[in-house]
């Protein structure tokens, strides 16, 4: 009973969450390192806020602050003159290790593609941590990414997010205590996929009818779990001396609670709020479509990705809080992706409380978020939207921490976050711009011509030495 | 290219009281990139007819119907947007308005006859969406399959012409794993055929098992005034393909060439050039595990003529970028511009493609420095006229750019 205590004061479902919430933790933890003040440089702090000929100063892991302070007799002075810093970068949409590089068919583990729904499925079983793509993209900036599965399937699965640290396992990569997200998916994938096998779904309206159906099975497993919940509450109540007939009812009803469900745990953890909801959408109206399917069942739609035609709802998204996770210039691949243009991200930015990020899905975009992000910015601006450096880093930082439910632990340097940094060579809104350090909780992980601090995975090791024998 | 001496001559030779034709225009005070290795200088550009009349540091003298002032601003000429399949793909997989391959016909034939020219629709969205950014040309690709020799494509112009085809006809060869697998689980199948193909043109036509009478005399012609171009990236195979290019004495380029470095010696005493996408950092395949970002910066170094291609076609317009970070990996700035603007004509057949007099004039002010993000085309010229600048995406952007709408934004005409 000592166990289940803690969850009377509100919590729902607290068995299973518990139970989820133990299930292969991060094994993550930051090695300690000397104070680092990074000097003279030019901060985008990541809050749409820039600073001058400023100083930042790391100590403990996070950032100690960023102007003037106090520094340490054992700190280590980097003199930024001329350089740029912003937080670390973070991309809200990437397979690396789960279609890791080299991408041979044995590697192809991002789509669980037997069947429409697969919400059971955790994006993190898949992952490679020696993917050779999360030392480039370290390279490029990033310190923390989301790995999430494909757009096979209506329900692709939970997505994990991780720290850009290498490590022999994800657990070791695991952010700690980050919301989970669910992966689903709109559209031509799902239903040319199942359509193909001439199976559910092979339409849109399929696609619908199948998400209604999961919710409505979601929203009874819930339901089951607050009745057992509610009477183990009952029954810790008579035990404690009032002995009623209702909590002889209960204290039966204990006695068997609802057999958990892997599929239903990760659907009925969105509809709590508990998983972060991140839905592949492209077509402005289906994802009107969808916001009332979330109406309908009372959950919340974190993020529409891909979204090339965000920018015809973009107050609409910007009213719901949704925010919006795109590409700075790819349209095309597909008819439900032929309305993109260059302007999307700078439109969804532009409303009161609009959330543009730019993501990746993307081993190479992923290397340069910075360059994807001053293309938008530059369309933006072409287009009379007037937005700044210290705007725009936002699209790669903040927003990003906000849609993946870290915002309260890094995605800018606001004093008391994770000390997640980026020092760059100039302005990073440019092709020529690039990460001379790259900071993750404050130890240094990454140093540009230094061979010391550029970690290789363990598939380079020992390639292209024949020749040379 | 002609000197800047040679230039002022033919300003000089403007006969001084010159009617202005009615397409005559002059731009001022461009920083001109002329599509060498050369740094820009600033220029005035005065263009007649479609043509470029004159290019030097004050034609102030010259009236034109139109003037415009580059204020500084870089000029170049229309870029290069890779080998695509614009104009061959309007939507990549909407599988009817995919033009750039040959899949259903496999009959065990090699068809180098196969010609994606037949199928070019300069209507395609896609050709002003990439010619506002910029472009002015490309190289049209018969797309790669399960094939050996996937077909010819060439050069087009984005002049909106039905049949602005230009240089010599490419024939697309590949070499690698990847589609060696298809062929029969090697790439050692792909020479294998390609040996037998070639053994085949010096016997009777009904001896012929790999090629047709036509696909023999289209591979004849190619082999004669045409234009191989290998896909191969791993170091092996660009030196099994530089030996049988030497064999058959072929001309040919190297395109993918992940691994050119690993060879570039060969690569500079063959005089083959490569085209390769800079942005490739990752060993993707076993064919590219060597995969580095200062791949064109060590090929230009060891005298490798480099081209840039992205593999994207509705996002080639990106073909910028990808210059742009083989500068700051290293490739020397001007090698990059040549090979943005002339050195893809030059290879593959084309016009000359330069700011100089006496040619066509198509070419693009930019708001900043071409080979940067934070750049954009403000104004390209084709044929000597100014472009629309409008695309498709253009006219959604005017759609739903106001915040005013009346009855809504289906009323919105751009």
């Amino acid at each position: 009973m000592d166990r289940i205590l803690p969850c009377l004061a509100g919590l729902l479902a607290c068995l299973a969450l518990e139970a989820l919430a133990e299930a292969f933790p991060s094994t993550y933890q930051a090695p300690t390192g000397p104070p680092i003040l990074l000097q003279n440089a030019t901060v985008l702090i990541g809050d749409g806020q820039r600073l001058d000929n400023a100083s930042v100063y790391l100590a403990d892991g996070k950032v100690a602050w960023v102007g003037k302070g106090d520094v340490s007799a054992h700190a280590r002075v980097v003199d930024a003159s001329n350089q740029w810093i912003t937080p670390g970068l973070i991309d809200v949409h990437s397979h690396l290790g789960v279609y890791p590089s080299p991408g041979v068919a044995a590697h192809s583990d991002g789509n669980e593609a037997t069947a429409p729904v697969t919400a059971e499925v955790w994006a993190e079983h898949s992952v490679w941590p020696q993917d050779p793509g999360f030392t480039r993209a370290l390279a490029g900036g990033v310190t923390a990414l989301q790995i999430l599965p494909g757009s096979a399937n209506l329900f692709g699965g939970r997505g994990v997010t991780l720290k850009n640290v290498p490590s022999i396992s994800y657990q070791g990569m695991k952010f700690p205590d980050a919301p989970y997200g669910l992966k689903m998916a709109c559209g031509e994938n799902p239903k040319r996929v199942y359509g193909g096998r001439n199976q559910a779904p092979s339409t849109r309206m399929g696609n619908m009818a199948a998400y209604r159906s999961a919710w409505i099975r979601a929203q009874r497993y819930q339901a089951d779990w607050d009745r057992y919940n509610e009477a183990v509450t009952d029954a810790a109540a008579a035990a404690e001396g009032d002995s009623s007939g209702a909590s002889v009812a209960s204290a039966l009803l204990t006695n068997t609670p609802p057999r958990r469900n892997l599929e239903l745990d990760t659907l009925a953890g969105a509809l709590r709020g508990d998983i972060l909801v991140h839905m592949h959408c492209y077509r402005a109206d289906e994802m009107l479509t969808i916001l009332d399917m979330a109406e309908e069942f009372g959950y919340r739609v974190g993020t529409f990705h891909h979204g090339v035609e965000a920018y015809k709802v973009a107050d609409e998204l910007a009213a719901n809080g949704v925010c919006g996770a795109l590409w700075a210039d790819w349209w095309g691949f597909k008819i439900e992706a032929y309305d993109g243009i260059q302007e999307n991200i700078a439109l969804v930015d532009r409303p009161e409380g609009g959330c543009a990020i730019v993501h990746s899905d993307s081993d190479e975009g992923i290397q340069r978020l910075n360059q994807e992000a001053a293309k938008a910015m530059l369309r933006g601006n072409r287009a009379g939207l007037d937005i700044t450096p210290e705007r725009a880093i936002r699209w790669i930082t903040s927003n990003a921490a906000k849609s993946l439910g870290i915002d309260d632990q890094t995605g800018s340097l606001a004093a008391g976050k994770m000390a997640d940094v980026v020092l760059w060579n100039q302005d990073p809104f440019s092709v020529y711009a690039k990460p001379l350090q790259v900071y993750i909780d404050g130890v240094l992980r990454f140093e540009l011509g230094n061979p010391a601090l550029n970690p290789q995975s363990d598939f380079e090791l020992g390639q292209l030495l024949g020749a040379s024998q | 290219m002609k000197s800047i001496l040679l230039q002022w001559l033919m300003v000089a030779a403007l006969p001084a009281t010159m009617t202005v034709h009615a397409e005559s225009l002059l731009i001022t005070h461009g920083s001109v990139h002329i599509g060498d290795e050369s740094a820009a200088t600033v220029q005035d550009i005065y263009i007649e007819d479609g043509l470029i009349e004159a290019v030097s540091t004050d034609l102030s003298a010259l009236t034109a119907d139109r003037i415009i002032d580059a204020g500084g601003r870089p000029v170049t000429p229309a870029l290069f947007a890779g080998i695509t399949a614009l104009g061959l793909s309007e939507i990549g997989m909407v599988y009817e308005a995919v033009d750039s391959r040959l899949n259903e016909l496999y009959t065990g034939l090699m068809h180098p006859e196969f010609d994606v020219r037949a199928a070019y629709n300069p209507h395609s969205s896609a050709v002003p969406v990439t010619r506002v950014e910029g472009y002015g040309y490309t190289l049209l690709v018969a797309a790669p399959g399960d094939r050996t020799l996937s077909g010819q494509g060439s050069l087009v112009r984005f002049d909106g012409g039905f049949d602005s085809f230009e240089g010599d006809s490419a024939l697309f060869v590949n070499v690698d794993g990847y589609s060696g697998n298809r062929i029969g689980g090697s790439r050692a199948a792909h020479w294998m055929l390609l040996n037998s193909a070639f053994a085949e043109l010096s016997v009777a036509d009904d001896d012929l098992t790999l090629i047709s009478a036509r696909g023999k005399a289209a591979l004849k012609s190619a082999r004669r005034d045409g234009i191989f171009v290998f896909r191969a990236n791993r170091a092996s195979d660009i030196l099994q393909t530089l030996a049988f290019v030497s064999k058959h004495k072929l001309r040919a380029v190297i395109s993918g060439a992940q691994e050119a470095w690993l060879v570039r010696k060969a690569l500079a005493d063959t005089g083959v050039p490569v085209i390769i996408n800079a942005l490739d950092n990752l060993p993707g395949s076993f064919d590219a595990l060597g995969a580095r970002l200062d791949n064109a910066a060590l090929l230009n170094e060891a005298g490798v003529t480099v081209l840039f291609t992205s593999g994207e076609t509705h996002n080639a317009r990106k073909l910028r970028q990808v210059a742009g970070s083989a500068v700051a990996n290293g490739l020397p700035y001007g090698a990059a511009i040549a090979a943005m603007t002339s050195l893809p004509a030059e290879v593959f057949g084309g016009q000359p493609r330069m700011i100089a007099p006496g040619l066509t004039a198509d070419l693009v002010i930019w708001s900043g420095d071409p080979l940067d993000v934070n750049a954009a085309a403000d104004l390209v010229i084709i044929d000597g006229r100014l472009d629309s600048m409008k695309s498709r995406q253009t006219q959604l952007l005017e759609r739903y750019l106001p915040s005013e709408i009346g009855l809504g934004r289906s009323y919105i005409s751009p």
